[in-house]
């Protein structure tokens, strides 16, 4: 049972770091908001996994409850997404920078 | 009726000028509240607290008990406790009686003299506060609460001096009044924490310091006795401290009297007598003190008899007068001292009084040369100057004959016949310079006859009247023997320094004619050179009398230009150029790494993503390597 336990958790950390490495070299938002749902689900992975070792119901509920809340989520990001397109007429994330520090004056 | 009673005679002057602050504060604030109710509070404290004063000198008489109250736990540092102490013997409740007494009678006339002014409550706040500060002083148990009354007099005079604060010369005035008096504060402080280390262990209360000061070694007691008397100088305005005490004649006139009579500058003399026990232990001191004194008396009234202005003629004759009382304390006459400090309390509040309302009737004139004529014009004032002038010169019976008389005995009985004879020639001098004053104000003759005098009102006169009786009747309380009276102030003060005379009576017979004598010798000089004196001839205004022997120049020269040099470099060198330099630097640059590290906010939000994974390896690895 523990080594089926730490496959399921190097699936998960594979899966996790697959969606991480997705967030931080990719520029297509599409492709970072899919990334992200990776990363929820490896740890949707962890937890149900988890719980089954223990024998216990509660992380299933969380695990639940994420699967819930992501929908929800996706929903708000695929709209952000669609008003960010209307703006900047790109996917590009490089192009989104309006809370960039802006050039500073030397006195 | 307890002891608690005698904080209440501290207590009910403060209250009554909190009291009046809070008034004034609402009536320029809200509503304007009319005068009278200002006088209602301010003129009943000082007659309260006399009230309260009397009662404890009733309990007082024929016997020998002191009365201490320790209202509270004032100070507790490890194990050593500090109480907030109150305590009447009979040096201080005569103290008391007549600083409540005179001061009351300085209120009333407050109360006519500044009936005008925008700020009447705001002053009488000040004189009220004044009020308690010399009472507190008096009264305090240990030099520490005697200190806080001592400073408290000196805020205050600080406050009345530069009254009329719209003028920059007064404020000057306030702040050299201020300054000299923190000089000799700095050596009441000094004493104190000697004494404190010398003495102290059992409690810093005066009858502990008796016991525990007798202890200490005489050299120790030396410094500590040079200490507090440095303070005394600048309290009491003695060479060379006295700077201070001719200029704080730019406060209101009652501000001068009460300054000069009833309080401040009695209170270094107090001061000395209090510590009656340290000097008795150090005569050498004592006689340093004398010489001071009679230096002082001597300059002061040798510059008094150019002066033109009315207040500094008095201001002058003020400081000769403690100089005549630093020699009675000196040579351990510590009664004599208390009754020439209350025998002068008299007479020199009437003078500034007089003083004051010849100043009021005249619209503000202080030039002795510009007054002249004034006898048939305002005879009150005549007759109650001149009985005051007659007592400060020392004519029988009026009081100061008496003080002074037993003064110079003292003097003369001590050996010193050098302090003797500056005494008898300062004698001279004084009825020389008063009734100089005296003749050019109310004798001289006056080509302005038409000039209108300003009415002068009830409360202004009826002082004058009460003072002039106690400057007739206060030397009575210490006739000598030898006229066949029983010294009662020297009884009542018996345990401050029992000095016995031991000069035969026919000498005490030819000293007593000598000084009288001596101020009609003085009174006699002035007749001749000022007696109807012509008003048109400019009194000589050069020379070295008349610029006060350029004493002012000299400090300002040697002390206060080199500090303003020393100020003005720390300002400009050290501050601008070092200080400002080290702290805009730094300043500086904290505001460029803060730009630096604001690039880092550069909107990449893979960037930061990648930082998180940095951040949270570094701690997943710290907490797999470290803490596991």
């Amino acid at each position: 049972m523990a080594d089926s336990l730490l496959s399921y958790i190097t699936l998960a950390m594979i899966l996790f770091s697959i969606g991480f490495l997705g967030v931080i070299s990719r520029k297509n938002i599409f492709i970072i908001y899919m990334s992200i749902e990776l990363m929820l689900n490896a740890i949707n992975i962890i937890f149900v996994a988890l719980g089954r070792y223990n024998e216990s119901t509660g992380p299933q509920v969380i695990a639940m409850i994420v699967i819930a809340i992501a929908a929800a989520e996706a929903a708000v990001f695929l709209s952000l997404i669609v008003v960010l397109y209307r703006k900047k007429k790109s996917l590009n994330t490089d192009l989104f920078t309006s809370l960039k520090q802006k050039d500073f004056s030397n006195e | 009726m307890s002891n608690s009673l005698l904080a209440w005679i501290v207590l009910i002057p403060l209250l009554s000028s909190v009291t009046l602050g809070l008034m004034y504060l609402y009536s320029i604030k809200i509503s304007k509240i009319p005068n009278y109710i200002f006088s209602i509070f301010a003129l009943s404290a000082p007659f309260l607290s006399f009230a309260i004063g009397i009662l404890f000198f009733l309990k007082m008489i024929g016997n020998d008990d002191i009365f201490v109250y320790e209202a509270y736990k004032w100070l507790s540092v490890d194990g050593y406790n500090m109480y907030m102490g109150f305590m009447a013997d009979r040096l201080s409740i005569f103290m008391v009686l007549f600083v409540t007494f005179v001061g009351g009678f300085i209120h009333i006339y407050a109360s006519g003299y500044m009936k005008d002014d925008e700020g009447y409550g705001k002053f009488f706040f000040y004189f009220n506060l004044f009020l308690a500060s010399m009472l507190l002083l008096v009264l305090g148990y240990s030099p520490i609460i005697m200190f806080m009354g001592w400073e408290g007099v000196g805020l205050c005079s600080y406050f009345l001096i530069s009254y009329y604060y719209e003028d920059s010369e007064n404020v000057k005035a306030g702040n050299k009044a201020f300054i000299a008096n923190r000089v000799g504060d700095l050596g009441f402080i000094v004493a104190m924490i000697t004494m404190f280390y010398y003495a102290g262990a059992d409690g810093l209360d005066f009858a502990h310091l008796e016991i525990g000061l007798a202890s200490v070694p005489t050299n120790v007691l030396t410094f500590i006795g040079c200490a507090l008397f440095v303070g005394a100088i600048g309290k009491s305005a003695q060479i060379p401290l006295y700077v201070w005490l001719p200029d704080a004649m730019a406060g209101p006139t009652p501000v001068s009297a009460l300054i000069h009579a009833a309080t401040m500058v009695t209170a270094g003399l107090y001061m000395v007598a209090r510590f009656h026990f340290l000097y008795d232990l150090i005569p050498n001191v004592g006689l340093f003190i004398a010489y001071i004194g009679a230096a002082s008396a001597l300059f002061a009234a040798v510059i008094a008899t150019k002066q033109t202005d009315i207040k500094k003629i008095l201001a002058y004759s003020t400081m000769s007068q403690l100089g005549y009382m630093f020699i009675a304390v000196g040579l351990g006459g510590y009664s004599v001292g208390i009754f020439h400090v209350f025998t002068h309390a008299f007479f020199k509040a009437l003078l500034f009084m007089g003083a004051g309302a010849i100043i009021v009737t005249l619209h503000h004139e202080q030039n002795i040369f510009k007054m002249g004529g004034m006898k048939n014009r305002t005879p009150l004032i005549y007759i109650t100057m001149l009985v005051a002038t007659l007592a400060i010169a020392g004519i029988p019976p009026f009081a100061g004959f008496f003080s002074k008389d037993e003064i110079l005995l003292t003097a003369y009985n001590s050996g010193e016949y050098f302090i003797w004879g500056v005494g008898v020639f300062t004698a001279i001098l004084t009825s020389y310079y008063m009734f100089r004053l005296l003749f050019v104000v109310f004798h001289g003759t006056n080509y302005e006859k038409n000039r209108e005098l300003h009415p002068l009102s009830k409360s202004i006169t009826i002082p004058l009247v009460v003072l002039a009786i106690g400057s007739i009747l206060s030397g009575f309380i210490g006739v000598p023997e030898l006229l066949g009276g029983h010294n009662m102030i020297g009884v009542w003060l018996l345990n401050f320094g029992e000095h016995s005379i031991h000069v035969g009576h026919s000498a005490q017979w030819y000293l007593m004619g000598i000084n009288v004598f001596a101020a009609v010798v003085g009174i006699l000089i002035a007749y001749k050179k000022f007696f109807k004196y012509d008003m048109r001839i400019e009194p000589e205004q050069s020379g070295l009398i008349w610029n006060k022997f350029y004493i002012d120049e000299l400090y300002d020269r040697v002390i206060v230009q080199k500090f303003k040099k020393l100020s003005l470099f720390i300002s400009y060198r050290i501050d601008v150029k070092v200080l400002d330099m080290i702290v805009m630097q730094l300043s500086k640059n904290f505001i460029k790494s803060g730009y630096v590290i604001a690039r880092l906010q550069n909107a990449n939000t893979r960037f930061y993503a990648f930082f998180m994974l940095v951040g949270i390896s570094v701690m997943s690895t710290y907490l797999l390597i470290v803490m596991r």
